[in-house]
């Protein structure tokens, strides 16, 4: 079994959807992985933070550009891609909150995101492509039996009673 | 997905709110807005009871910080009910733990 894509989602960039990929999200890795539960929680919350991230990406310049996600397996990993058409950002300069023990910490009410997903997953990259910040997310664990495995996709922003798109 | 919000004010001088759901930033700012609403009917010390949350990401951690320092500013204080780990290792990883009184029921939280 080699690298493999199980499954692609398309969400408008729209935080109702975001509950969609979690739930997709969870089901593949409950389905198909090993994993114990507080890893699969875990896979979830860092799914969440980097949906809510890439539409808030997307809505500052694109806004009307859906966030796509990508579910890989391996042998002995699966993968998690989210991909927005946002601006980009440096990883290297974010600022973060300051100690728990400095009065100043009350006044930082954002930015935990990132430092989450990579305490959350195995592993995490954020690379900058060519239209905007693609964030990986590795599980490592086998899988739960050995069958081949079928790609599914699924286009949310596509459903009837949304916003059109440009 | 719709959060739910019940405030009980039979707690005196407690309100407690418990929240029901997922608090993610879609749902959190129905969140901050209750909150907001609760100070400024002069309800001073809240305990937001999170026993019914199924999943609270960093926007959910951002407006529980939010009204920790509103009400620290008027003297008052938000605690926290919370026993499901899931929910309690967000605020362990973040640290929160130290920043916020968390209590294993509501009536640990209106004890004090």
């Amino acid at each position: 079994m080699q690298r493999a894509l199980v499954l692609e989602l398309d969400i408008p960039s729209s935080p109702e959807f975001i509950a969609i990929v979690r739930l997709v999200v969870a089901s593949v890795a409950s389905a198909r992985r090993a994993l114990a539960d507080e890893r699969i929680d875990d896979l979830k919350l860092a799914v969440s933070e980097a949906c809510t991230n890439a539409i808030e990406a997307n809505r500052s310049i694109r806004p009307n550009a859906p966030v796509h996600i990508e579910i890989w397996e391996s042998p002995d990993r699966l993968e998690v891609t989210i991909e927005d058409s946002g601006p980009g950002f440096d990883p290297e300069k974010l600022s973060f909150p300051p100690p728990v023990t400095d009065p100043e910490r009350l006044n930082f009410e954002r930015g935990l995101g990132i430092p989450l997903i990579k305490t959350l997953v195995d592993s995490a990259s954020f690379v900058r492509t060519d239209s905007g910040t693609s964030v990986r997310m590795t599980v490592f664990g086998g899988p739960v039996n050995g069958d081949d495995t079928a790609t599914i996709y699924i286009d949310v922003s596509q459903l009837p009673g949304l916003p059109d798109a440009e | 997905m719709e959060l739910g919000l019940e405030v009980d004010d039979s707690r005196r001088p407690y309100t407690v709110l418990a929240v029901k759901g997922e608090v993610d930033v879609y749902t959190a700012p129905r969140l901050r807005e209750k909150l907001v609403e609760l100070v400024s009917q002069g309800k001073h010390q809240i305990v937001v009871d999170l026993e019914g949350v199924d999943f609270l990401d960093s926007t959910g951690l951002g407006v529980l910080v939010g009204g920790l320092k509103r009400l620290r500013s008027h003297d008052g204080d938000l605690t926290l009910v919370c026993t499901h780990q899931r929910i309690l290792k967000v605020f362990e990883i973040t640290g929160l733990t130290k920043v916020f009184s968390i209590y294993g029921t509501v009536d640990e939280a209106v004890a004090e």
